[in-house]
């Protein structure tokens, strides 16, 4: 949404600048010295630059975070720069190999390092693990690496995902499961339409479940083209399921969904058109955003 | 001893009123040797009538004895002969047995009430407001103190647990700042129902902490948000996150009333647009929500440590969210953080990630959190509850009372810790 990405980036640009001001600030005894006295000319300059709203082509290429300035090389892998790519990794895994009856979160990050690549990219190499919700707490947890690359370019482009987690083929298939919810709904008659799942009470049926997986991993899809550095993305709630005329065997599904971030802890919302079959796994087709903020004209990106 | 004669008595009570009237509890401190034998002698002579609650064993222990009415005379004058010294520490034991009946009866009365109340579902604001007043009518212990009204004009209380003493150094809870994060409030009401029966019950360490400090526990810190998202199923309302005041935008209304401390305020950390979900406000404690809880804190001046509830994404953070380098006081928040989410995870495993809020979730400017720390509050820390994210806000209300549970084994060790290490 316009109102929230515009003030992100302007915050995203002005908040290393002034972090570096409040941490000469903090960490000098001789505010008077030349150097900390220009940078914080400079920081003045460049925050008041950025008020006036610049195009953004001429913005120079600064550390996006005032963590990454600190950190090149090995992360902390309980801090939000490897959460946040670690969610990204997740994204993609779900939208490969997510189902109505798996759905993969993350459970922890092990190791994570991260470098700035040529063309001004950013790539950062993890080690974690993911746990299936469809198992509940009793599933094991799968242990993967990826390298998440996150382009620095003017307009927004995804991040390129590479990702290996072992034992992705030796856990339970959900063959028999997913037939069945197959049959039940390819047949023309099925129209399967819901609001609110969950509830604001958390509630939500059994039947509903799979229908709920499968927004979330079409979500994913979403999330994982809309993901930078700077955003980390949940799915909140499937606001609506409308079952569509099937089409080639594909069960299809319109779904709107409802997005978090949790950097800006703003709620998106989302329209999109999905298929799912046992042998094809999920599509997105097609993604509409909806605007929730009521001065908003145009979508991000 | 005293709790079983006390029954007994009740028990007799009921049969034969005014079994005990006027009787009254001596005690007994002998400074000699030769004393201590006068009281063994006396205690032997069984048609003396009186009722040793405890036995004259060494000038170290003090003697209690139950002198019945009409031997008060006889026993004071014979004590003082022989230069005996004695207090009564109870001076009319059927009085006394009235008052503890009277408080079973109440407590008996409250159990009843809040084992009724369904503390694995999410209820409104009148229903916790009710809850409230039936913890607070019924025990010595809970009192609710109206601490200001909100935008809407609505009241805002918090919840002083207290054995007594004035302005006694004091722990600070808080939950429901944001309004869309309902197990926080969810958890604040057990907390309240679980602080009250571990006093009661007698169970370490509620009562060791209670006889030093005072528990003040905000249960709904947005009273406005929180009416907000009961308005509808509607996605609009139930994910409201702000207060209720209107803007300079008047198609968008409320500040983040976590972003409008006086900590840092205008930095990056926080938005400047009135539609941003964490708009910061004109100014620091422009809400008078925020105000309120402030100036209360700030008045009573002898807060040790502030805790605030939020959800989601388990985590147990401390200072700064303002900035990036560490606090004075890391180390020690660090590790006493690690040791509570080590008593959190023991409940059901669950597994809470620890760090600063900026590092741990982002830059944070104008947060509670930075605001305790800053005025002088060491032993400040925010809390993100369950889960990681599969639920989100929408958490299920089965979940309610295990999240409470596993965050109260936090909250103790916490609370435990502050109350060893005065400050």
């Amino acid at each position: 949404m316009l109102c929230a990405h515009w003030s992100r980036l302007r915050r995203v640009s002005s908040r290393s600048c002034c972090a570096t001001a409040l941490r000469s600030t903090h960490s000098s005894t001789r505010l008077s010295s030349s150097p900390e006295r220009i940078m914080k000319t400079f920081c003045s300059v460049w925050l008041l630059l950025s008020v006036v709203e610049l195009s953004p082509a001429q913005e120079p290429p600064l550390p996006e975070t005032a963590e990454d300035m600190a950190s090149t090389g090995d992360l902390e892998p309980t801090h939000y720069p490897a959460r946040r790519a670690a969610q990204v990794a997740l994204h993609y895994l779900n939208t490969r190999h997510g189902s109505p009856f798996r759905v993969f979160g993350l459970q922890q990050v092990h190791k994570a390092s991260a470098e700035d690549v040529e063309a001004g990219g950013r790539k950062y190499k993890l080690d974690f693990s993911v746990t299936d919700w469809a198992s509940g707490s009793a599933g094991p947890a799968l242990r993967c690496s990826a390298d998440v690359l996150f382009p620095r370019t003017e307009r927004h482009s995804a991040p390129d995902v590479k990702l290996r987690c072992e034992a992705l083929q030796q856990i339970n298939r959900t063959v028999q499961e997913e037939e069945a919810f197959y049959q039940k709904h390819i047949p023309p008659d099925s129209a399967v339409s819901a609001r609110d799942i969950p509830d604001s009470y958390g509630n939500m049926s059994e039947e509903m479940q799979p229908f709920w997986r499968l927004a979330r991993v079409a979500a994913s899809f979403i999330m994982l083209r809309e993901s930078s550095e700077n955003t980390e993305f949940n799915m909140v709630q499937m606001a609506s399921v409308t079952q569509q005329e099937s089409s080639e065997e594909q069960l299809m599904l319109e779904f709107v969904v409802l997005l978090h971030d949790l950097p800006s802890q703003e709620i998106v919302q989302w329209k999109l058109l999905a298929s799912w079959s046992p042998d094809r796994g999920v599509r997105v087709l097609q993604t509409e955003w909806q605007p929730r903020c009521p001065h908003a004209t145009k979508p991000p990106n | 001893m005293r709790l079983y004669l006390a029954v007994f008595a009740l028990l007799a009570a009921v049969h034969c009123e005014e079994l005990f009237n006027g009787d009254q509890v001596l005690r007994i401190n002998a400074e000699s040797e030769d004393q201590i034998q006068i009281l063994k002698k006396l205690e032997r002579d069984v048609d003396s009538g009186l009722d040793f609650w405890t036995h004259a064993v060494s000038t170290e222990q003090p003697v209690d004895i139950r002198v019945p009415h009409s031997s008060l005379y006889a026993v004071k004058d014979f004590l003082k002969k022989n230069n005996i010294p004695f207090t009564v520490i109870i001076n009319n034991v059927q009085e006394r047995l009235v008052r503890e009946r009277e408080e079973m009866v109440r407590n008996a009365e409250m159990e009843s009430k809040t084992k009724s109340f369904n503390f694995a579902a999410y209820h409104d604001l009148e229903t916790i407001y009710n809850f409230m007043d039936t913890l607070a009518n019924h025990s010595k212990l809970i009192s609710k103190v109206k601490i200001g009204s909100t935008y809407e004009n609505r009241s805002m209380y918090v919840l002083k647990f207290s054995t007594g003493g004035e302005k006694r150094p004091a722990i600070w809870i808080d939950a429901g700042i944001h309004a869309r994060e309902w197990i926080s409030h969810a958890t604040a009401v057990w907390l309240a129902d679980q602080i009250a029966k571990d006093f009661k019950e007698n169970r370490a360490p509620v009562p060791s902490i209670l006889s030093k400090m005072d528990i003040y526990l905000m249960i709904v810190a947005n009273p406005d948000g929180y009416v907000f998202t009961h308005r509808s199923s509607n996605p609009l309302y139930r994910f409201w996150r702000k207060s209720r005041s209107a803007t300079s935008n008047p198609k968008c209304h409320g500040v983040d009333l976590n972003r409008n401390w006086d900590a840092e305020f205008g930095g990056p950390g926080a938005s400047d647009d009135p539609c941003a979900e964490d708009y910061r406000g004109p100014s620091a404690q422009s809400e008078i929500e925020v105000k309120n809880i402030a100036k209360f804190i700030m008045s009573h001046g002898n807060f040790k440590s502030f805790m605030t509830l939020h959800s989601y994404m388990q985590l147990l953070m401390y200072p700064y969210g303002y900035i990036g380098i560490d606090a004075p006081d890391q180390t020690e928040l660090h590790d006493v953080a690690t040791m509570s989410s080590k008593a959190l995870n023991s409940w059901h495993g669950t597994v809470y990630k620890v760090g600063s809020i900026f590092h741990t979730i982002d830059q944070a400017n104008g947060a509670s959190v930075d605001w305790a720390y800053l005025r002088g509050i060491k032993y400040s820390f925010a809390f993100e509850l369950r889960d990681t994210g599969k639920y989100g806000f929408l958490l299920p209300a089965d979940q309610i009372v295990s999240t409470a549970r596993e965050t109260w084994f936090a909250l103790r060790y916490i609370m435990k810790y502050v109350c060893d290490h005065p400050y």
